[in-house]
């Protein structure tokens, strides 16, 4: 297995090429059919011990050729220097540089995606766990209807939907239209909603598209934890003196938790790396650090400090996760 | 508040979902430490009840009574009473100690009372060293004894207990009986126990009230259930029954003679009759007669019976038998090496003492034993 995976993760990453790749290919090939001997004449223990291995040898393959594979090319190209702007294929030098590139001259953009992220996880999970309450345990027999019409947005790609909201929020769409009828304007200019009597290009049109397009990954994973609660703890709970919301306080809120977690997790990590939102409904003040990264990348053409920013991306999305993992208890809850 | 008076009282208490009537009238009270059992085959409404009382349902009509205090709009956190659910409901996410702690904890008691109380609780259940574990990590018993002690530790005015032992297995079943019967003279509340299963309810209870389709047939001691049930329902449910459908021939000096479908006719007094029975001559009625008290022989007057089967049971041999009309009776005769056994084919007498036969109104669905019936029954459940 070990070798298998290593000589995936040695010629995705370009270590090995030519005649040294062959010989790695042949050194793959002989373990995937050491193995497949092994279990063929090997008898139904064998057989049993090495099943595991066959069934992960797939993900594994995956993992390592598309996922570790680029992950260290990226590495190395962080760390690479460009000779000159027009050096397209710099060269690894542990040049630090490009960290603190990605850190100083884009500070403003990475603040932004975790605002925006933190915002629109917040707003998702006070939109979603209501909603995913209603269909746990008031949704009766239309349960599968409306779980259903959460997740019919994926029927549309995502770019469609968010070029949708650019019709909605425009100046001359039906929701400017609506706010100026009603003459609430002054109301969310004062909520920082609206900026100059625009919704579109604001930093709550792009906040308010990462919600919606977010919204079906915070309500799902919620719906599962509260379906799996016996409805019955409820009634024990107001049976031993408990009102309804303190039986919700105490049984329902902590029983659903690690769907709030995971529900939060799948919101917060891709909204933060997001770069549609930003690009068709916000402003060149509103980027987001997805946008600087495809920038520095497609534009720019300059690798090593685009895979620097990813990094410092990745590393401070782990270091989130994992202080949240910690506030959040996740060992208490099962 | 008198200590005689009923801790629950249900006064005239109806439950309608739509046009469905899941109780039709309970009325009943219910004694300061009574071990209290609702007893009947599910939909009978006994469930619906036990809900009434802990006020997860209210009543269409009537009053619920608790402690002198009419609770029928009063919701159950509000209600001194708590409740062992079937399936135990304990919270998973807690350890044993914060279940327990829970009621306590929710009634604003200090914790260090709230601690001293869970502790006590938790010995008298004997789960003592078991309160940092969570009930996943329990077995089935000891989920049963901690649902126990969480309701307990609030000391309710009455417990309430939903099936609280049909989820487990024949022999825990047998011990968690007498451990519960233990924990109640122990603790000295009040229990209402809702079973479906008359074994449970005769061994366990001080009284139990029977119910069957909404209705409850009867209330009264396991031994006045048994040996002077009220109505058909109830002599066919409870034990086993051979149920003789008659006519009141005549009743003079506190005899009443019966005409039985077969010919026969039998002399019962009028003190082995139901009490709200019609013994006026040609009212119809039916004689029961347990198994046990049936006494099978030969050349001595009484109903002339053909034995068709015999099964032996260890203790006692069972002798089946028709009547001369193919009615179907039971006899338990004990194993007596001194005398043979009837064999099938045999013709046979069946008298009775005097205190056995019981006379009850109307006529059963099927005549004879009801063996087969309660049989059926416990198959159905």
């Amino acid at each position: 297995m070990l070798v298998v995976a290593a000589g995936a993760v040695s010629l995705g990453a370009g270590w090995v090429s030519g005649p040294a790749a062959i010989g790695v290919l042949s050194l793959m090939l002989v373990a995937v059919l050491g193995i497949v001997w092994t279990a063929f004449v090997g008898g139904l223990e064998t057989r049993r011990a090495l099943a595991p291995y066959g069934l992960l040898k797939p993900g594994i393959l995956w993992l390592c050729l598309f996922f570790l594979a680029p992950l260290w090319s990226m590495l190395e190209m962080s760390l690479s220097a460009k000779k000159s702007r027009f050096d397209f294929s710099p060269s690894f030098s542990w040049h630090w540089g490009n960290y603190a590139t990605a850190l100083t001259d884009f500070g403003p953009q990475f603040g932004r995606s975790f605002f925006y992220a933190a915002a629109a996880t917040v707003l998702t999970l006070l939109i979603g766990y209501p909603l995913a309450y209603v269909i746990a345990f008031r949704g009766g027999k239309f349960k599968s209807v409306l779980l259903g019409l959460v997740a019919v947005p994926f029927f549309t790609s995502y770019l469609i939907r968010t070029l949708a909201w650019q019709n909605l929020l425009a100046d001359e769409g039906p929701i400017v239209g609506l706010i100026n009828k009603l003459g609430v304007e002054q109301v969310f200019e004062w909520l920082h909603i609206m900026d100059n009597g625009r919704l579109m290009n604001t930093p709550a049109a792009v906040i308010g598209g990462l919600t919606y397009n977010f919204l079906p990954f915070m309500i799902l994973p919620i719906f599962v934890s509260l379906e799996k609660i016996d409805a019955r703890l409820v009634d024990a709970a107001m049976d031993l003196y408990s009102t309804a919301t303190g039986a919700f306080r105490k049984v329902v809120l902590p029983m659903s938790l690690p769907g709030v977690f995971a529900g939060s997790l799948l919101v917060f990590i891709p909204a933060a790396g997001d770069f549609v939102n930003a690009q068709f409904l916000g402003s060149p003040q509103t980027t987001m650090i997805g946008n600087s990264i495809q920038d520095q990348f497609l534009r720019q053409l300059n690798y090593p400090v685009a895979t620097a920013m990813s990094f410092v991306l990745m590393s401070v999305i782990t270091v989130s996760v994992l202080v949240y993992a910690k506030f959040m208890g996740t060992e208490e809850l099962m | 508040m008198d200590a005689n008076d009923p801790v629950v009282k249900l006064d005239h208490v109806r439950k309608q979902y739509g046009s469905f009537v899941a109780v039709h009238e309970a009325d009943f009270s219910i004694g300061r430490g009574e071990f209290f059992a609702m007893l009947g085959p599910s939909g009978c409404g006994k469930t619906t009840t036990l809900k009434m009382i802990a006020g997860f349902e209210q009543p269409t009509d009537g009053r619920v009574m608790l402690e002198g205090a009419d609770v029928s709009q009063v919701p159950p956190h509000k209600r001194n009473v708590n409740t062992v659910f079937q399936q135990y409901a304990l919270f998973p996410h807690m350890s044993v100690f914060d279940n327990v702690a829970f009621g306590p904890r929710a009634k604003k008691i200090s914790e260090t009372e709230t601690k001293k109380r869970v502790s006590e609780m938790l010995d008298v259940v004997r789960l003592g060293e078991f309160a940092n574990r969570r009930p996943a990590q329990l077995s089935g018993g000891q989920q049963q004894r901690v649902a126990l002690a969480r309701a307990l530790v609030n000391y309710p005015s009455a417990l309430l207990l939903d099936e609280p032992l049909a989820a487990l297995d024949l022999k825990l079943r047998e011990a968690m009986q007498i451990e519960l019967k233990r924990i109640q003279r122990e603790v000295g509340i009040t229990f209402v126990f809702v079973t479906h299963d008359q074994g449970e309810a005769l061994t366990m209870s001080d009284r139990i009230a029977v119910m069957s389709e909404g209705r409850v047939e009867q209330v009264g001691a396991p031994q006045d259930i048994y040996m002077r049930p009220q109505t058909l329902f109830v002599a066919g449910f409870i034990g086993s029954a051979n149920l003789l459908p008659g006519t009141v021939a005549s009743v003079d000096g506190g005899v009443v003679r019966i005409n039985l479908a077969g010919g026969a006719q039998v002399a019962v007094s009028s003190s082995q009759c139901a009490d709200s029975v019609d013994v006026s001559t040609g009212a119809r009625v039916t004689v029961m007669v347990r198994p046990e008290h049936a006494i099978l022989g030969s050349n001595v007057e009484g109903l002339a019976v053909r034995v068709t089967d015999t099964v032996f049971q260890g203790s006692s041999m069972r002798i089946v038998g028709r009547l001369s009309d193919n009615t179907e009776v039971v006899a338990l005769a004990p194993i007596d090496p001194t005398h043979a056994t009837p064999q099938p084919g045999q013709d046979c007498t069946i008298t009775w003492q005097a205190t056995s036969p019981y006379v009850l109104g109307g006529w059963p669905e099927t005549a004879g034993s009801t063996t087969t019936n309660v049989d059926s029954i416990e198959a159905a459940l």
